[in-house]
C-alpha cells in the first residue's frame, strides 16, 4: 500500500472520532425513559408494541388520509372515537407533550418537526 | 480481475438507477395521485372549461357585494373570523404579510374590466377576495411535489408537510391569493385568541384559504360564511347540487368571476 | 487528473483564496438565512422570486451556451474549436452547479428538496427542469472528463462516448427551453406569457455564454501558455454577434406586440422596466444601461477594427455580458412580478445577506470553473511541452 504512514493513522483517528460519543458516555446509554400511561384509558388505536415502534407511521397515514383523501372518519376503539389527528386525537389522551413525546424523543435523539406547526400552547408558546 | 470489477460496476450502476427510479415510478403508477386534478383538467376542451363539472361535488361560494356594501365592517368581521380560526399571523412589516381573505377595491379585484365614469357604488366598494378554488388551478399544475392539490370536492388544498417552499405556486396564481411564511409565524399569532384545534404553519411554506375543510368535516360552514350570519352576504355549498342554496343564488343572479378569460374557472362568484 | 488542481503558482492560490473567502462569506449569510427564513431577503408576497431565481435563469443560459462550441466541433467536425470544446463543457458544468445552488438557496424548506423525487409530478415544469438540469450536469462532466482523459493518454476518445455527446446537444437546448416554460406557462403573468420566451432565452444565452467564453479564453491566454487561437475566438465572435442581433430582434418583437396591440397587461411590465409605471421605475436605470451597453457591444462586434483587437474585443464582451445579465438576471424575473395580480406595484431591494449569498454562489461557481480549467489546461500544457 502506498502512503501507509498516512492512511493507517488517518483511519484510526476516524474510527476514534466515530466511537467518541460512546467512549465519552462511558459505554452507558443512560437511564431508559420510564413510560407513563394516559389516565382513564387502557387501549390505544393499535397494540402497545406497534404503537411503540410505528406510531409515526400511523401519524403519517392519518395525515394523508385526513388531509389528502378527505377521510376524517374517527377511529373507533372499544366504542370510543378518536379523530385522525395528532392534536385532536392522540393528544386527547396523551395530554402532555413533555411526558408522552419528548421523554423518548430526547432519549433517542430524534427531532420530529411535528411541533413546528402542531402544538400544545402552554408548552411551546 | 479487471473484467470482474467492470461487471460489478455495471451491475451496481444499473441497480442503483433502478433502485432510485423504481419507487418513484411505482408511486406514480399505483397511487395515481395526480390524476384527479392535473390530467383531467388539462384534457378538457375550451367549451367544457367554461361550464361547471356536471357530476360530483363542486364546492363554491357566492359573494353578494350589495350586502357587503350595505353593511360596512362585515368584510372585516369575515377576515377576523377566518384569520383567528386558522391562526393566521399578523405582521407589522408588509413584506412578511400573510392573508387568506382580504378587502380590495374594485379595480384590483377585477383588473380587466374597463369603465368610463364608474358608477358610484363601485367607487367606494371594497371586495372580499380569497382563494378561488379554481376548477382548473394553475397553482396545482405548477407545484413540483403535489403539496398543493385539488380534492374531489373541488377544494384546492395545501399539504404543509410536503411543501418545499419553491413558491412556484405563488408565481402561477393569477389572483395573488397565496402567501409565504417568510419567517417563523408563531410569535405573530395572537396568543389570546388562537385556535387550539388548528395547527399553525412553519416558516418556509406557502399557505392560503382552505375553504375551511376542517370545519366542513364537522358539518360547519366556513368561518367567513358563518361570520356573515343571516345577511346572505356569502353563500357556500355544492354548486352541482340542484337543490342547494348556492345553486339557487347562481340561477337567480347575474354573477361574475375574477379573470375568467384565463380559463381557471374560479369557484368564487360575485354579485355586483 | 485531479492532482493538477493541487499544484499551481502563487497567483493561482491567491485567486483560490479570494474565491474561498467569498464562499465563506456567502455560507455565513446562508446560515443566517437558514435560521431566520427567507424573510431575510428582500422578497415579499408580491415579488416572491428575487435575485436567486433570476441568477438561476441567467446561468441556465450560460450553461446551455456550451453547445455553441460542442455542436460545431462534434457535429460539423469544425476542428478550430477542438481546443476550446472542453472549456465550453466545463463552463456548462460550473454554470449548472451554480443553478442548483441558487435553487437550493431559494427554497423555503431546503431539507425537503428531495420531495421532488419522492413525489414526482410530471405536470410541474419544475419537476422537468430538475431532471434536465441534473442530466445536463452529468453529461458535461462525463463527456468532458472522458475526452480529457483520452487526450491525456494520447489516444482517441472511446467510441461509446459519442452518443452522450450527441444527446448533450439537444439537451442543451432543452434546459433553456424548459426553464423558459417555467415562466411562459403561467396564466396572468403577461410579461412571461409569450411563446417567444424560449427562443428569446436561447438567443440571449447563445450571445452571453460565448461572450463569457471569449473573455475566459483571453484571460487564460494571459495567465497560462494556452492560446485558444485567433480563428476560434473570431468564430465565437461571429456566433455572439448573430445571437445578440437575434436577441435584440426578439425583444423588439415583444415591444411591437405590446404597444401596437395596446393591451394594458402586455404593456405594464415593459412600461415599468423601461419608462416607469405610475411614477415607479425602480429598474428603469438598470434597463437603460442594459440597452445602451447592448447596443455599444453589438456595434463593437460589427466593426472589424474593434472586434479584431483583443482589448476592445474584451470590452465589448464585458458590455454584452453585463447587458444580458441585467436583462435576464434582473429585469426578466423581477419585472415579471410587477404589477402584481392585483395590479399593485411593489419594489424589491435585495438585502445585504441576499447579495452575499449570491456572490458566494458565483464564487463557488468560479471555484469549480477554476479547478476544472486548471485540470484541463494542465493536460493541454503537458502536451505542448512534450
Amino acid at each position: 500500500m502506498y502512503d501507509k504512514k498516512l492512511i493507517i493513522p488517518g483511519l484510526l483517528v476516524f474510527l476514534l472520532l466515530m466511537i467518541s460519543p460512546i467512549i465519552i458516555n462511558g459505554l452507558d446509554a443512560g437511564p431508559v425513559p420510564k413510560l407513563q400511561k394516559p389516565k382513564g384509558v387502557t387501549k390505544c388505536v393499535d397494540s402497545v408494541q406497534y404503537m411503540r415502534t410505528s406510531h409515526m407511521k400511523i401519524l403519517d397515514d392519518w395525515r394523508d388520509q385526513a388531509l389528502r383523501e378527505g377521510n376524517r372518519t374517527p377511529v373507533e376503539v372499544d366504542g370510543v372515537k378518536y379523530d385522525r389527528s395528532l392534536m385532536n386525537g392522540c393528544m386527547k389522551c396523551h395530554v402532555e407533550k413533555k411526558k408522552f413525546c419528548d421523554e423518548c424523543h430526547v432519549y433517542a435523539s430524534v427531532k420530529p418537526y411535528c411541533w413546528d406547526c402542531h402544538f400544545l400552547p402552554e408548552e411551546t408558546f | 480481475m479487471d473484467i470482474k470489477r467492470r461487471q460489478f460496476l455495471k451491475i451496481a450502476g444499473l441497480s442503483t438507477i433502478a433502485g432510485l427510479g423504481a419507487p418513484a415510478a411505482f408511486n406514480l403508477l399505483l397511487k395515481g395521485e395526480s390524476s384527479p386534478v392535473s390530467f383531467a383538467s388539462s384534457g378538457s376542451s375550451p367549451e367544457a372549461s367554461q361550464e361547471a363539472a356536471p357530476t360530483g361535488v363542486r364546492l363554491g361560494m357566492v359573494i353578494d357585494q350589495n350586502v357587503f356594501d350595505a353593511y360596512r365592517g362585515l368584510a372585516q368581521k369575515c377576515i377576523t373570523a377566518c384569520h383567528t380560526v386558522h391562526n393566521v399571523p399578523k405582521f407589522d412589516n408588509p413584506k412578511d404579510e400573510i392573508k387568506w381573505i382580504f378587502e380590495v377595491p374594485y379595480e384590483k379585484a377585477f383588473t380587466a374590466k374597463s369603465h368610463y365614469h364608474k358608477n358610484e357604488q363601485l367607487h367606494d366598494s371594497s371586495f372580499p377576495v380569497l382563494c378561488n378554488h379554481c376548477d382548473n388551478p394553475p397553482c396545482v399544475r405548477a407545484c413540483p411535489t403535489k403539496a398543493t392539490f385539488k380534492r374531489k370536492d373541488g377544494i384546492v388544498a395545501m399539504d404543509y408537510h410536503r411543501c418545499i417552499g419553491c413558491r412556484f405556486c405563488m408565481a402561477a396564481c393569477p389572483y395573488g391569493m397565496r402567501s409565504f411564511n417568510w419567517r417563523d409565524p408563531r410569535p405573530f399569532i395572537d396568543k389570546t385568541t388562537y385556535n387550539k384545534e388548528f395547527p399553525t404553519r412553519m416558516r418556509g411554506v406557502v399557505e392560503k384559504c382552505n375553504f375551511c375543510v376542517e370545519r366542513l368535516a364537522k358539518g360547519l360552514q366556513p368561518a367567513c360564511v358563518e361570520a356573515c350570519g343571516n345577511s346572505g352576504a356569502m353563500v357556500f355549498g355544492d354548486m352541482n347540487d340542484p337543490h342547494s342554496e348556492i345553486r339557487k343564488k347562481l340561477a337567480e343572479n347575474f354573477t361574475i368571476q375574477r379573470k375568467p378569460s384565463l380559463g381557471t374557472t374560479p369557484s368564487v362568484f360575485y354579485i355586483i | 487528473m485531479l492532482e493538477k488542481a493541487l499544484t499551481g503558482s502563487n497567483r493561482y492560490w491567491g485567486w483560490i483564496a479570494v474565491l474561498l473567502a467569498f464562499m465563506a462569506a456567502g455560507a455565513l449569510s446562508y446560515v443566517q438565512q437558514y435560521n431566520y427564513g427567507l424573510g431575510l431577503t428582500g422578497m415579499s408576497r408580491d415579488v416572491s422570486w428575487g435575485v436567486y431565481i433570476a441568477q438561476f435563469t441567467f446561468l441556465v443560459g450560460v450553461a446551455a451556451s456550451g453547445v455553441m462550441v460542442v455542436l460545431p466541433y462534434y457535429l460539423h467536425n469544425y476542428k478550430t474549436f477542438a481546443k476550446i470544446t472542453i472549456l465550453g463543457e466545463f463552463l456548462a458544468v460550473a454554470s449548472v452547479s451554480m443553478c442548483l445552488m441558487f435553487i437550493l438557496a431559494d427554497l423555503g424548506q431546503p431539507l425537503r428538496a428531495l420531495n421532488v423525487l419522492l413525489h414526482p409530478t410530471p405536470n410541474s415544469i419544475l419537476f422537468w427542469d430538475m431532471i434536465v438540469l441534473n442530466v445536463y450536469l452529468f453529461l458535461n462532466i462525463f463527456v468532458g472528463w472522458v475526452v480529457l482523459t483520452a487526450e491525456k493518454k494520447d489516444v482517441a476518445p472511446p467510441k461509446w462516448i459519442k452518443p452522450f455527446i450527441y444527446i448533450s446537444i439537444p439537451w442543451a437546448v432543452s434546459i433553456h427551453t424548459v426553464t423558459a416554460f417555467l415562466y411562459a406557462g403561467l396564466p396572468g403573468r403577461h410579461f412571461w406569457l409569450t411563446a417567444i420566451l424560449a427562443p428569446r432565452f436561447l438567443a440571449s444565452a447563445f450571445a452571453g455564454g460565448p461572450a463569457l467564453l471569449i473573455l475566459l479564453c483571453l484571460i487564460i491566454k494571459r495567465v497560462t501558455k494556452f492560446d485558444a487561437g485567433q480563428e476560434a475566438i473570431q468564430k465565437l465572435v461571429t456566433i455572439v454577434t448573430y445571437a445578440a442581433l437575434i436577441n435584440v430582434f426578439f425583444v423588439l418583437l415583444e415591444f411591437f406586440t405590446a404597444y401596437y396591440s395596446n393591451i394594458p397587461g402586455h404593456m405594464h411590465t415593459l412600461d415599468y422596466l423601461f419608462f416607469g409605471l405610475h411614477g415607479q421605475g425602480q429598474l428603469v436605470p438598470w434597463m437603460r444601461v442594459s440597452t445602451i451597453f447592448g447596443i455599444i457591444a453589438i456595434v463593437m462586434f460589427l466593426v472589424p477594427a474593434t472586434r479584431k483587437r483583443e482589448d476592445t474585443l474584451a470590452i465589448a464582451c464585458v458590455l454584452l455580458f453585463f447587458s444580458l445579465w441585467i436583462d435576464k438576471g434582473i429585469g426578466l424575473v423581477i419585472g415579471g412580478f410587477v404589477p402584481s395580480p392585483l395590479e399593485e406595484i411593489t419594489a424589491y431591494h435585495p438585502s445585504f445577506q441576499e447579495i452575499m449569498i449570491t456572490l458566494g454562489v458565483w464564487a463557488a461557481g468560479f471555484f469549480i470553473l477554476t479547478v476544472l480549467y486548471k485540470i484541463a489546461l494542465g493536460v493541454k500544457e503537458e502536451k505542448m511541452v512534450s
